[in-house]
């Protein structure tokens, strides 16, 4: 472990980025994203929850896969390499760490999303614990200490006062620590007790989140049983306006589409997200099997705390980063849902 | 199942070609395909899928129909019914289309061996099973008596005629059934729905079922098996949800804890009991 003070971070950014893509959480218009870094950029890692997650960077929200010609029905095509140079995220929150983990099972499981790979395999995640969670948070509940050094993360960062400390947890993570240790300093026994002092100030925090106490392990029943609890569906769904808003915010969601882009005489092909909340998501040639807001809402939640939990040995899609809590215009919101599956009666 | 197309992402398609268009009836067509040397463009089992794309109109999915015996070509049996769809159906031969697969899973053709076959088929439905009757012909000592039962809208819509009236009536112990809905002045045969007409030839129900059609002739058809006395175990079919990815990603054809592009479209109906009821 080494420590940074934070006056020196400015150089640091410099240092990596003559190497990287260096991508931190960058306020643009009042919104905070993990954006490129240029000198000048403001920085804010003070608010634990950026806008969008990270999973652009592994997962465009657009990318073009293919490049072709069609001319009176003669085909070229070529494949159009994942593009992009190494990167370095900092200021990853451990929830977004897991939900890398998460992408990891779909993309990576065969066959293998390449794009994807390239994108996940051009990365350096440096993530960053969580000293101010806000109310919305409920990552606990998916057992993620956001206190902690997540698993995933190459090199892990604490708070801790005037400067940061890091800590190597691969050999990517290493490697970038070695081609920057100049800027870093050894720790000392003062600094150990920061790091300690400062990861229980965050978990008496998190014990007083509001949604602290979520418990998915009430939600019983077979899946069936579940998705049987049409009152329950009924009743969130009558609000929700389909924006899609939840899906393209959450950092698990990775559904998506494929659509051609024609020029003059070529054409592109390409992927972008995609929700489960639109009608034409399952519209086909012989009708929708999802007519109504009500089945498509189901589904994404369904999806989230049942159907991805069976396939990935218990894990949830969902890593508690509350960005879906507080940015629904109509305020449905998956621990209100978590919490009514559970058997409590909850105000809506 | 993974895409065979060299070393590539599976979203990538390779070129194929247009070999020869057989026009079916007024709305099919079946299209051989093969790849840019002339050649099978890539190996599969009876069930699987190929995605077939006309950048830039787009991409569809679709069974497919000849038996993995045949070396030369693979073969597609397409209703025009949309954007791409339609402008397949413009297509000559020598054009070239996009192509990827095989996806998705097939019929367990090993576990059928020495068994009594019954096929049931409902209008294009009959394209994934005729990929199965096909490799059941060309091994035919490998199985027990196959019945196939097919039924379409009127007698203009049924496809592959020639394998229906001419060659597998011909096959040893072999039988085909046909029904249409609507009766015609060039129809003798049998005229009535798939399911009751299933329930009037009074199968034994030792045997394996194989059904494929549209949604609700499946659903019918099950049910008229199941009075028959057919057990969920003996009986199997596909299920139909809209794909993009074809390989268990975009999250489109998601039911219950199954991706009916990775996981199906075949399934055993003991297993389509345990999913929601959304296709
Ligand atoms: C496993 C599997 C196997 C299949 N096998 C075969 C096969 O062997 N043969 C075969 O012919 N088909 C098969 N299909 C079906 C085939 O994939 C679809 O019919 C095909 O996708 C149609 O593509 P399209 O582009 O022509 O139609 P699309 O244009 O995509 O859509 C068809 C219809 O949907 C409606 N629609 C589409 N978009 C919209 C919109 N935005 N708003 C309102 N309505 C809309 C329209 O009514 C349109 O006519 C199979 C499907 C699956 C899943
Ligand atoms: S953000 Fe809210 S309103 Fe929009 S689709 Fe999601 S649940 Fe529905
Ligand atoms: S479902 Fe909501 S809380 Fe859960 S990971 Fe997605 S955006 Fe975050
Ligand atoms: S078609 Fe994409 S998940 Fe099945």
């Amino acid at each position: 472990m080494k420590k940074i003070l934070k006056t020196k971070l400015p150089e640091l950014w410099q240092k990596i980025s003559t190497d990287f893509d260096l991508f931190l959480p960058i306020e643009k218009n009042k919104t905070l994203n993990f954006s490129l870094w240029k000198d000048g950029e403001k920085v804010n890692l003070d608010k634990v929850r950026t806008t969008t997650s990270s999973k652009h960077l592994v997962f465009p929200q657009t990318e073009t896969y293919l490049k072709f010609k069609n001319q009176n029905n003669k085909l070229s095509l070529k494949a159009v390499k994942a593009i992009g140079d190494e990167y370095v995220i900092f200021g990853v929150r451990p929830c977004d760490v897991k939900s890398f983990k998460l992408l990891d099972n779909i993309f990576l499981r065969e066959p293998v999303d390449t794009y994807y790979r390239e994108h996940r395999d051009r990365g350096t995640i440096i993530s960053l614990a969580c000293t101010n969670p806000e109310d919305t948070c409920f990552c606990s509940s998916f057992g993620i200490d956001a206190s902690s050094a997540p698993l995933g993360a190459d090199v892990a960062a604490w708070d801790v006062g005037d400067s940061y400390i890091w800590k190597p947890q691969s050999e990517k993570g290493q490697k970038l620590m070695d081609s920057t240790k100049e800027l870093f300093t050894d720790i000392d026994e003062k600094d150990i007790q920061n790091l300690e002092k400062e990861k229980s100030n965050i978990q008496e925090k998190l014990e007083d989140l509001p949604f602290n106490n979520i418990d998915l392990s009430k939600i019983k029943g077979t899946q069936q049983e579940i998705f049987d609890k049409e009152e329950i569906w009924n009743e969130f769904s009558e609000r929700c306006l389909a924006c899609g808003t939840c899906s393209y915010l959450c950092p698990t969601c990775h559904c998506y589409d494929l659509q051609d882009y024609k020029g003059n005489n070529h054409g592109e092909k390409f992927r972008c997200w995609d929700s489960c909340m639109s009608s034409d998501f399952t519209l086909m040639a012989h009708g929708n099997p999802r007519t109504t807001q009500m089945q498509r809402l189901r589904q994404r939640f369904m999806h989230k705390l049942v159907y991805y939990p069976k396939n990935h040995k218990g894990d949830y899609s969902c890593v508690g980063c509350g960005r879906c809590v507080d940015r629904c215009p109509v305020h449905i919101d998956i621990v209100k849902i978590i919490k009514k599956l559970g058997g409590e009666n909850n105000e809506l | 199942m993974s895409c065979s197309c060299h070393d590539q992402d599976p979203l990538i398609p390779q070129i194929a070609v247009i070999k020869e268009v057989r026009v079916d009836t007024h709305d099919v067509t079946t299209f051989k395909i093969v790849d840019s040397f002339g050649k099978k463009p890539f190996e599969f089992l009876p069930g699987q899928c190929a995605m077939i794309s006309i950048p830039p109109i787009g991409e569809a999915i679709f069974s497919i129909t000849s038996s993995p015996t045949q070396e030369e070509y693979i073969e597609c049996s397409i209703k025009k019914c949309g954007t791409v769809t339609d402008y397949l159906h413009e297509l000559e031969p020598g054009s070239e289309v996009g192509v990827r697969g095989p996806y998705g899973n097939n019929f367990p053709v090993e576990d059928l061996k020495n068994k009594d076959l019954l096929f049931i088929g409902g209008g294009i439905g009959l394209a994934p099973l005729r990929s199965v009757i096909n490799y059941v012909m060309d091994n035919r000592e490998d199985f027990g008596v196959v019945d196939i039962v097919y039924g379409a809208r009127t007698p203009g819509d049924l496809v592959h005629s020639n394998d229906i009236f001419d060659v597998w009536p011909k096959e040893k112990e072999t039988a085909v059934h046909l029904t249409v809905d609507n009766v015609s002045k060039n129809w003798n045969g049998h005229v009535g729905f798939v399911p009751n007409f299933v329930k009037t030839l009074n199968f034994d129900n030792n045997k394996i079922a194989l059904v494929c059609g549209p949604p609700i002739m499946i659903k019918y058809t099950l049910q008229a098996l199941e009075e028959m006395g057919f057990k969920k175990e003996q009986v199997y079919t596909t299920l139909e949800l809209k794909m993009k990815c074809g390989i268990g990603k975009c999250g489109r054809c998601n039911i219950g804890d199954k991706y009916v592009c990775k996981d199906g479209p075949v399934f055993r109906c003991d297993e389509i009991t345990e999913l929601p009821n959304e296709y």
